[in-house]
């Protein structure tokens, strides 16, 4: 069984490309199953053609106590037979939603929702590593490949080197890797090549390059993955070839993360961000202020 | 300095800081380092602090110290007899903090006094939820199960702290669906060092949610006093109480000892304030003081020479009348004590003390000793500041051993050099020392007795001392060891 975690900043679209992926694999026979850790529950809609309705943290509420609760009652089975958890959590601006991760990715393990049978369990966990509790899934004894998706805009770049951060960390005490960026384009300037670099730089690979189609968000509207969805569509292949990539990958590596300086050279570089004049930073501001 | 410096043969500045450096000595040099500015000879005749503290515990070491939310919940606002306390997060909290002090309430059991552990035992999902939807519900149950409770106070344990539980506003919204104070307290147990902070905090909330809030029903009088930082440890508060009023003075209030909420609320208007646990009360003396006008007064009233001497200092504060009470006062309880003294003297002149405690007592009962002919061969506060040490330093006697947040390693030394006759510690520390074969008093709670303040004390007090230090036990037990 490989576990493996998606990381990436806010609304780079991991939850969509983590369920397309495992549909990928799925369609290749593997067994598979997603534990989506955002209180929001929204990383297996695609796969149950609805959001969850009972997320662990939902029930255990409902019911009073951890002990008050089966595997059966929020392991859901949806397209290619993937098994479906969402750990759940509070509103914005309330309690404790790491907590909630901690606690639910707990109780799936003692409760045996990890069958040995497993090919691949997934994690698509909540964009902001905010604090310890969204960190679960790269915790010993879990998942130790990390994938994380990212763009050629320069705070998802930013991002990724932080979470990046977070693995070294890590990996120096377990066996977490970094086993590839996978790039979910926003059709930027230059945007493989620059990925590619970032991921030379922080010693891993770019295991594959999603173009931007809007087909996804026609398979998104009716809760599906493209792969079920439009099965022929060229961008259901991408998400195919990308779930082989994975499947095959063998680079798991300890990453080596970027000072913020050699990340804005990188930018210019690249002509993303010409080498400016330090002297006019802020300066307009200050000028439309008099 | 009117009195000259106390002194005890033997004991030398050299000999006290030959016994700390050879106790310090056992330290890794880190802790050494941290260490050694908390432990001193006593100098009386600077009048400064001789020692270093309220900085944080060096780990590793045994502490006796608590937490903030032990501050609040069993020091400042458990007392309040009239009061629902809360205990807000997991039911540990509550559970052990629940009667241990001793902190004795008048009144009838769920009528005028509220002595019950209350607690919104937090569960996983409070946790990841919050547990503020379920506060609510918690304070609206108690409101309607105890309709006579005054007020319900809202003691924060850690979680709340690091979930962020807004509990202001669902105590101001609940204080008024209830119309009944209730009192949000932040006193989450990892804020601060010691549970000096957890004072301070509910100082504050005192000082935010209820001075001024209510008036005395009775007229006012030039006598009116509050009796502050007086926590009712086996009586205390009635026995000095009872004093003063046979003085003509009017407690109208007690903060927090036996106290009632009302009174609290009311006390902006009393004409002086008497403080005796100036650690964990000084904050709102200070409130009043400034904005009322009131003064106060730092008292001691443990053993009939500190009694005396405060009695005195009161009667300066007051007109003829007083004055007349307090003379006749003292003449007729001195003779008391005198029989008291006559009786435990002999069986405990010269004998060695030596206290490890918090709040007022490592300088205040020194004295009390001291009228019975024992000495104090050193003194520690778990959770002092500066200024405790600046009042600790005229009391003690001259190059005694001085130490603040000890460790039992340090304690368990300098017994070892001093060969004290009694200990005087907490809980914690009471085993140690009885397996070590010397008498111990458990002095946080005046180990299961009490009153000893006041007249009333001061006799339980000295039988309860010879008690121990002449109780044939010790010399019946051999060690197997």
């Amino acid at each position: 069984m490989r576990q493996v975690a998606i990381y990436g900043k806010g609304g780079i679209g991991k939850s969509t490309t983590a369920q397309n992926t495992v549909a990928g694999l799925a369609s290749m026979g593997k067994k598979c199953m997603i534990v989506g850790c955002d209180p929001k529950a929204d990383s297996t809609r695609l796969i149950l053609h609805a959001k969850a309705q009972a997320t662990v943290m939902d029930l255990i509420r409902e019911r009073g106590t951890v002990e008050d609760l089966e595997v059966g009652d929020v392991l859901k089975i949806g397209y290619g037979g993937i098994r479906c958890v969402e750990s759940g959590g509070p509103e914005p601006g309330v309690g404790c939603a790491g907590r909630g991760v901690i606690t639910a990715i707990n109780f799936l393990e003692e409760n045996g929702a990890y069958v040995p049978d497993l090919d691949f369990v997934f994690y698509d966990v909540l964009g902001d590593v905010v604090c310890g509790g969204f960190a679960m899934p790269i915790r010993e004894g879990k998942a130790e490949e990390i994938y994380i998706v990212v763009s050629g805009e320069m705070m998802a770049m930013y991002a990724a080197n932080n979470i990046a951060k977070g693995i070294l960390k890590y990996a120096s005490s377990g066996k977490v890797r970094l086993a590839g960026l996978i790039c979910n384009s926003r059709n930027t300037d230059r945007e493989a090549d620059l990925i590619e670099a970032l991921a030379s730089r922080l010693g891993t690979q770019m295991i594959h390059f999603v173009p931007r189609d809007n087909q996804v968000q026609r398979a998104e509207l009716r809760r599906m993955t493209v792969i079920e969805y439009s099965a022929e569509h060229p961008q259901a292949e991408e998400y195919r070839e990308l779930a082989r990539k994975i499947n095959e990958n063998k680079q798991l590596v300890i990453p080596k993360p970027l000072e913020m300086e050699e990340l804005e050279e990188l930018l210019m570089e690249f002509g993303v961000m010409e080498n400016e004049d330090e002297s006019i930073v802020g300066v307009a501001a200050a000028a439309a202020a008099k | 300095m009117a009195n000259p410096a106390k002194k005890i043969e033997g004991i030398t500045r050299e000999s006290t800081q030959a016994m700390i450096d050879k106790t310090l000595s056992e330290y890794p040099e880190k802790a050494r380092k941290k260490r050694a500015p908390h432990l001193a000879p006593n100098d009386p005749s600077s009048c400064t602090a001789c020692v270093k503290s309220n900085r944080k515990t060096v780990p590793g070491v045994m502490s006796a110290r608590g937490c903030a939310y032990a501050g609040a919940k069993g020091v400042v606002w458990g007392p309040i007899r009239d009061m629902v306390h809360v205990s807000h997060g997991p039911v540990g909290c509550g559970w052990y903090s629940w009667g241990t002090r001793r902190n004795l309430m008048s009144g009838v059991h769920g009528v005028t006094n509220f002595a019950m552990q209350f607690t919104s035992d937090f569960q996983e999902k409070d946790i990841v939820y919050g547990g503020d939807k379920k506060l609510a519900v918690l304070l609206k149950e108690a409101s309607d199960l105890f309709p006579l409770a005054k007020g319900i106070s809202v003691l924060s344990e850690c979680p709340v702290g690091l979930i962020g539980d807004d509990i202001g506003s669902v105590a101001k919204k609940m204080s008024g669906e209830l119309d009944l104070p209730v009192i949000p307290c932040n006193c989450e147990g990892f804020r601060g060092v010691s549970q000096s902070l957890g004072h301070h905090i509910s100082n504050d909330t005192i000082r935010d949610y209820v001075i001024e809030t209510r008036e005395f029903a009775e007229p006012e009088t030039p006598y009116d006093v509050a009796l502050i930082g007086d926590y009712n440890i086996g009586g205390d508060v009635w026995s000095v109480k009872s004093l003063l009023e046979e003085i003509g003075l009017h407690v109208k209030a007690t903060w927090t000892g036996d106290g009632e909420v009302e009174r609290i609320a009311a006390t902006h208007k009393v004409k002086l304030n008497i403080i005796h646990c100036y650690r964990s009360m000084n904050y709102m003396a200070r409130v009043m003081e400034e904005k009322y006008g009131i003064p106060w007064l730092e008292l001691n009233f443990f053993g009939p020479t500190k009694i005396r001497e405060s009695l005195r200092k009161l009667a300066d504060r007051f007109d003829d009348r007083i004055k007349e009470n307090v003379a006749k006062a003292i003449d007729k309880y001195d003779a008391r004590m005198q029989a008291v003294i006559d009786e435990y003297r002999p069986r405990l002149e010269g004998k060695k003390v030596m206290l490890y405690v918090g709040g007022l007592r490592p300088r205040h009962t020194v004295n009390a000793y001291e009228d019975l002919g024992m000495v104090v061969v050193g003194s520690g506060y778990e959770f002092a500041h500066n200024d405790d040490y600046e009042r600790t330093s005229p009391e003690m006697p001259d190059a005694t051993v001085i130490y603040d947040d000890a460790s039992e390693y340090e304690l368990e030394r300098f017994v070892d050099e001093l060969k004290p006759d009694l200990v005087g510690s907490g809980i914690k520390e009471k085993y140690v020392f009885q397996k070590m074969g010397l008498p111990f008093r458990q002095m946080h709670s005046w180990d299961y007795s009490g009153p000893y303040h006041g007249y009333q004390g001061f006799p339980v007090f000295a039988r309860d001392i010879d008690m121990a230090v002449n109780s044939p036990t010790w010399g019946l037990v051999k060690s197997p060891f």
